[in-house]
Parts: C-alpha cells; structure tokens; sequence
C-alpha cells in the first residue's frame, strides 16, 4: 500500500467522519467546528489531485470566509443545544433510509459507466500559472461579471441585515 | 505523492456520492435553518470535489476554473442567506423551519 492511497484513506475517513459528525452533533457550534475540519480533508484532496490553487483558494474561502461568518451568525443568534430543535424519531429514520437510497441510486449508476481515464496528462493543469491563464483568456467575461456579481451579494447582505428597513 | 497513478477515478466517485448523501441527509433531518444551510454547503464541496478529480483524471483544467466560479458563487450565496437568515430570526425569533410555515401547503 503507497503513500499516497494510506493518506487517501485517511483524509476519505476524516472528511466522511466529520462530515457525520455536522449533521449528528446536537450543538450547532459542533456542527461549524468540524465543518472546518471537513473542507480542510477536502482542502487535502485537492492537493493530492494536485490542484494547488484551488486548495489554496478552498481554505481562504470556506475555512478563512464562510465558516467564520456562519460561527459569527450562530454565536449571534445565540443557539445552543437547549435551543436546538429536533425532528421527530420517525421522521429521522425515513430520512436516514431516504440518504442512503439516493447513495444506492447514485452509485448503481456510476457502476454501469465506463470512463476512459487520461494517465500521461499533464501535471501542471492545477498550478497557478496555468489557471491564470484560462481564467484570464477563456473565462474572462465570466470572471468580470462575477464580481459584479460580489457587488450585488454585498449590497443585499447590507441591506437586509439593516435595523429597520425603512 | 500523485494520486492519478495509484488512486483510481472511482474511488472519488464514491467519495463525492457519499459526502453529497451525507449532506443531502443533513437538509432531510434537520430543523434549524442554518444547519441545514451548512449541509448545503457540504452538497456543493462534495461536486467540487468530482468535479476537480474528473478535471485531473481526464487533463482538462476547465474543470478546476468552474470549481473557483462556484466557490465565488456559493461565497455570495453565503453571504446573502445569513443576511436573510438573521433577518427572519428577528422577526420570528426562531430559526426553526417548521415555525416558519406560512408558506407550507
């Protein structure tokens, strides 16, 4: 067994374990805890696919940005595991058997799939440089647009977190 | 210290089908608005996940350029559905979803 496949195996196992642990944990502060430490596993799998920028870019993102928002709203709406609502046991359990039939589902057709695999491709598609370079030439119109985009989210957070809206 | 040679292209699959469940369960039992919200979170991460793994087993770097558009995506979205969130919390003081059921059939 490589390297490789045990540190496969190991940020899989990390990354599944913690993803169970957001939706199991009974304290939403729990639950945004290991959410950084499931997207840092996935941050691990992209440099193992060796996409370096997007690793980097993963953690600044979710791990830097989002997460210390969504800790920021749970610590500000003040929840904790006396207010944390629960749904019914029932209810729980044919959520449980519906997941785990969209997993059969889902796997049962990739199983019948057959995908031809590139093994000499080039190693340098995930580093910055060569990013840069698709980004700026191919996707430059969509790049420019999504930060108008970032504009229009950051007016709507403003605005609709204000006090009064009049 | 390359996964394309020793890992197989399945194995991801697999990998990405079964955090995408994982957080589709979450949305499925779950209560509290923002919870749910995360598991959203872990829905979109598990298609980035494949979506970068088929960008390097098929040596096309188009792939990895959508998976930084939908990272800025779901930062906006992030962004704006706190914003709405913290908003009904001061309205209706919960955010329980089955409370907030004005526009259940």
């Amino acid at each position: 067994m490589s390297i490789t496949l045990i540190i496969f195996w190991f940020l899989s196992f990390l990354a599944l374990l913690s993803a169970a642990i957001v939706v199991f944990a009974k304290n939403p502060v729990y639950s945004v805890l290991f959410l950084i430490v499931t997207f840092f596993a996935i941050a691990g799998h992209y440099l193992l696919l060796s996409a370096q920028f997007l690793a980097a870019v993963h953690i600044i993102v979710y791990a830097g940005a989002i997460m210390v928002l969504f800790l920021y709203v749970i610590m500000m709406l003040n929840l904790n595991q006396e207010t944390e609502p629960h749904k019914k046991p029932l209810i729980k359990f044919i959520a449980v058997i519906a997941a785990g039939l969209l997993m059969l589902t889902l796997v049962a057709a990739f199983k019948g799939t057959e995908i031809t695999v590139i093994t000499n491709a080039d190693p340098s598609i995930g580093s910055v440089e060569t990013l840069g370079k698709v980004l700026f030439k191919e996707f430059l119109l969509p790049f420019e647009v999504s930060s108008i985009l970032f504009l229009a989210a950051m007016v709507g957070a403003v605005y609709l977190s204000k006090k009064d809206l009049n | 210290m390359e996964a394309i040679n020793s890992i197989p292209l399945n194995y991801y699959i697999i990998l990405s089908t079964a955090l995408f469940c994982i957080g589709a369960l979450g949305v499925m039992m779950r209560r509290n608005a923002i919870i749910m919200f995360m598991c959203i979170e872990l829905m979109l991460n598990a298609v980035n996940l494949l979506m970068v793994a088929f960008s390097r087993y098929l040596g096309d770097s188009n792939g990895q350029v959508f998976v930084f558009f939908i990272m800025a995506v779901a930062a906006a979205e992030v962004a704006v559905g706190l914003a709405i969130l913290i908003m009904i919390y001061r309205n209706a003081n919960t955010s329980d979803t089955e409370v907030l059921n004005e526009l259940k059939w």
